[in-house]
């Protein structure tokens, strides 16, 4: 009995001691430490409340537990995809780039990408005929007709 | 009884609205059925395309069945005034505390102020649906009653669309989510249910408080941010209504329609603005998170419409000077209505929450069929008339207005795509591979990023661009001192803040940033240079008389300016933000830049509205110097068992100092949890969006403006004498 209370003493004693080389390694972790896990998580029942921010007794009780697996010594990734195991990869604040969801990255930018060349493509075919326009005999020299130029002088002049 | 009254009102307004669209559309296409006849027998020896013209240009001159239109018109007015009694009793009922009324009880209570009360009107699904009606009504009535002699021949398709609209939102009202609804009680069961009226052998149920407003809509905001929201999605309907008009009888090739509802664009493209500017006010002074824009779903609703609408505002331009890009304009004007209402769809249904939330009532599917219905019908019109938008597109050079515009479009209509995507991305993971996602700010900050800053190099080099063409040799004399400008503003900032802020995407931001308000300013003062030499007027009134002379243009500029000044603010707060969190007893400090917050007092009082408050009280000193003393305080709303953390700031241009209470151990009080945020430069967004609305007020000023602006458009000769003669 007394051996076995002895025994259990010990352990126990001897769990501290790990702790404390952990924190010793690591330096206990702080709210910022916290924070800057929290920032890049959203819990499943707040709606667009980043974790770092919200208020709820859920989220109180998350940001508890990632401080305590920093003080064990998880990496800020380890403790990420701890969430991800057990919550699904609904608590990312940023989809991931592989896999379905690499398409919420990857549209937009081709989407731009065949906006920029279409609109290359328009433009030339616009320059093309100005110029088809410009060297066709009915043109006047100079795209403006001079009723216009006159009334464009005038109308400056009054500006001015 | 009231609310009977109300309902009826509210049935009414229903039939007439469907009434007014029909009547107005029979009666002038009886009209045109007859001209076409006419036209045809009378040139049937001259090509269709010449018969044509000729029936168009009939059709406005008579109608075949004035009185329809008439008397549409006038439904049209009568909806409105129906409407507007819909809200005053809705408004009564809320500020009388009738708690019979499922929404009054829903949205009001006793320990809500008057004037929080009467805003409790848009501060529901039921009762803003209802305030959305009467904003759209509103707007209808007035263009019937400014511009019916004007564009008569636009009008009767006018009706069409804003009463067609209307009669869609009135619908929801009636049928989904009727605000009249009273609550009734059943003895036998004890259940209480919701209906219009006393079911069988129940009794009226008045409950004794409401659950009143959700506390975080508790804010002197609540009379901003909704109604300017409101009015902006609502004023949108115009200049899409004009279009679909133009479309219908054919007369889109013009700029008529463009003309017409250049300023209603303006004004609502304005308010949706000054939605956006007090929105983030808001979310910056309630939600305390230091931020003010979160790419929220419902955020980003209301920021889609606003970017399409900023490109219809700047293409409308090549078409009024150019006559060029009728079709695109179309388009645009198309997307910003349907992104106005799928903008009132995400915002009223929840449904990018959760897809369950589409099932839950039968809102989400009658908005999601009412979009797809007017989107692709629109579309299909427009492709039906694509004849009547024939333009010849030419240009003079790739370095030129034109070209600046289009790429300046694209821009807007890829960070649309890209908002628009990342919003309903989690709604299709959810449908496709079953797994729910977050699409958080991450994703938006990288993605529109990059085109964010191409904006905001083109917004400042752009106007310098002339219209046709430009002369490369010319552009380079303009931009040379501008550019020298913003490279040592750039350099003097790298110095300033090297050793602590390496950030050389910041310093790019930074530079970007410079250029484009310097050119701005270099325009400025290049124009009040020419009219002091040419005039010999003084620096100040020369460059009030150029302002005053082209209000359209420098309003423009202004514009630019405050874009300038709001990215400048985001520069600052995306790169510098700083923010700390610790847990101090009394007296301790923390720190974080240059500040230190010492931790002084902590006191428990119950406060107004049904409140209890928790307030700390600290000191906050710079670089060792007292500055003043902060009280951050955490307010709970103890009916609603709901916390809201209102923060204590210091704030100046350089830098707001935002301090939130996290926590407090409740035994003696002894120590705190701060959370700090240094956000650099944050003032100067709400400055930029103070001046960009004056600057939108100034271009939005005066009539003279259009007559003015009309005088310079640059066209073939035909072209202007078409525009000469609507004139």
């Amino acid at each position: 009995m007394t051996r076995k209370l002895i025994l259990s003493l010990l352990a126990i004693a001897a769990s501290f001691m790990v702790v404390a080389v952990v924190y010793a390694q690591s330096g206990y972790p702080t709210d910022d430490d916290v924070n800057r896990v929290a920032k890049q998580l959203y819990c499943p029942v707040c709606p667009n409340t980043p974790l770092d921010v919200c208020e709820t007794k859920a989220c109180q009780d998350w940001r508890a537990d990632i401080k305590d697996k920093l003080a064990v010594g998880w990496t800020d990734e380890q403790v990420i995809e701890y969430f991800v195991q057990r919550y699904g990869e609904r608590v990312l604040a940023e989809p991931r780039r592989s896999g379905f969801t690499s398409f919420v990255w990857f549209l937009p930018v081709v989407s731009v990408a065949i906006g920029l060349v279409v609109l290359a493509q328009i433009l030339r075919g616009w320059k093309a005929k100005h110029r088809a326009a410009v060297a066709a005999p009915t043109a006047q020299a100079g795209d403006i007709p001079p009723e216009v130029l006159q009334r464009l002088e005038k109308e400056l002049k009054k500006i001015s | 009884m009231l609310y009977d009254l109300g309902y009826f009102a509210l049935v009414i307004a229903f039939a007439l609205a469907l009434y007014a669209a029909c009547a107005a559309v029979f009666g002038a296409a009886g009209a045109s059925h007859l001209h076409l006849q006419q036209a045809q027998a009378q040139v049937q020896v001259s090509s269709p395309a010449h018969a044509d013209t000729y029936h168009d240009g009939a059709l406005g001159a008579r109608t075949k069945r004035p009185q329809f239109v008439e008397s549409a018109r006038n439904a049209a007015l009568v909806v409105f005034l129906l409407l507007t009694l819909c809200v005053l009793i809705i408004i009564y009922g809320l500020a009388m505390l009738d708690f019979n009324v499922a929404y009054v009880a829903d949205v009001s209570s006793r320990a809500m102020s008057p004037f929080l009360r009467v805003t409790a009107l848009w501060g529901g699904q039921q009762g803003s649906l209802l305030f959305w009606a009467w904003m759209m009504s509103g707007f209808a009535a007035a263009v019937m009653i400014r511009k019916w002699r004007r564009d008569r021949e636009l009008m009767p398709y006018v009706i069409f669309v804003t009463m067609g609209t209307l009669a869609f939102f009135i619908g929801l009202s009636l049928f989904i989510t009727d605000p009249f609804a009273r609550l009734w009680h059943n003895p036998l069961t004890d259940e209480i249910i919701t209906a219009l009226w006393q079911p069988r052998g129940m009794m009226v149920f008045t409950p004794q408080d409401g659950q009143g407003l959700n506390p975080l809509l508790r804010h002197f905001g609540m009379i901003g941010h909704p109604p300017t929201t409101y009015v902006g999605f609502t004023g949108f309907v115009i200049p899409f209504a004009f279009a679909i008009a133009a479309l219908i009888t054919g007369k889109a090739g013009g700029d008529e329609w463009i003309r017409t509802t250049r300023r209603w664009t303006l004004v609502a493209w304005l308010f949706l603005s000054i939605g956006l500017v007090l929105g983030g006010r808001w979310a910056y002074d309630v939600l305390g998170w230091g931020g003010y824009w979160g790419w929220d779903p419902i955020e980003n609703a209301m920021l889609m419409p606003w970017l399409t609408g900023t490109a219809f505002l700047h293409s409308m331009m090549i078409q009024e000077k150019r006559g060029m890009l009728k079709v695109w304009n179309i388009v645009l004007i198309i997307l910003t209505y349907s992104l106005s209402i799928f903008g009132t769809f995400i915002t009223r249904t929840g449904v990018v929450g959760s897809v369950h939330a589409f099932s839950k009532s039968a809102m989400g599917p009658s908005f999601l069929i009412f979009v797809a219905v007017t989107f692709l019908g629109s579309l299909a019109l427009m492709f039906k008339r694509l004849d009547t938008l024939k333009s010849d597109h030419e240009l003079d050079s790739l370095l030129s207005r034109e070209s600046a515009f289009l790429l300046q479009n694209l821009l807007f209509l890829g960070i649309t795509f890209a908002v628009f995507w990342g919003t309903i991305f989690p709604m299709i993971s959810e449908l496709v591979t079953g797994t729910k996602i977050t699409v958080g700010p991450p994703f938006f900050k990288q993605v529109t990023g990059p085109l964010f800053a191409a904006l905001v190099l083109l917004m400042g080099i752009g106007p310098l661009f002339a219209w046709r063409k430009q002369a490369t040799a010319k552009l380079g004399k303009s931009l040379l001192i501008p550019f020298a400008g913003s490279v040592i503003v750039t350099l003097i900032a790298a110095f300033a803040h090297w050793p602590r802020h390496p950030f050389p995407l910041a310093l790019f931001g930074l530079w970007l940033v410079s250029l484009a308000a310097l050119t701005t300013l270099f325009e400025f003062w290049r124009g009040a240079r020419a009219r002091m030499q040419s005039q010999g007027e003084n620096f100040f009134a020369a460059l009030g008389h150029l302002m005053w002379r082209n209000r359209r243009r420098y309003g423009g500029y202004i514009i630019h300016l405050g874009m300038a000044m709001m990215a400048l603010g985001v520069v600052g707060d995306e790169f510098f933000k700083a923010e700390t969190q610790g847990t101090v007893g009394v007296g301790e400090s923390l720190a974080v830049e240059n500040y230190t917050l010492r931790f002084d007092s902590l006191r428990q009082y119950p406060g107004s509205d049904g409140r209890d408050i928790v307030e700390a009280s600290a000191s906050l000193y710079r670089d060792g110097e007292f500055v003043m003393t902060l009280k951050p305080r955490r307010d709970f709303f103890v009916t609603q068992q709901q916390p809201v953390t209102v923060p204590a700031v210091y704030s100046t241009p350089g830098a707001d100092v935002y301090v939130l209470l996290v926590g407090w151990e409740d035994i003696g009080r002894s120590a705190s949890t701060f959370k700090i945020y240094v956000n650099p430069l944050i003032n100067w967004v709400w400055a930029g969006g103070i001046t960009f609305i004056i600057g939108t007020l100034i271009a939005a000023w005066s009539s003279l403006d259009d007559k003015r602006a009309a005088s310079y458009v640059i066209r073939p000769v035909v072209g202007r004498a078409a525009s000469l003669s609507e004139v």
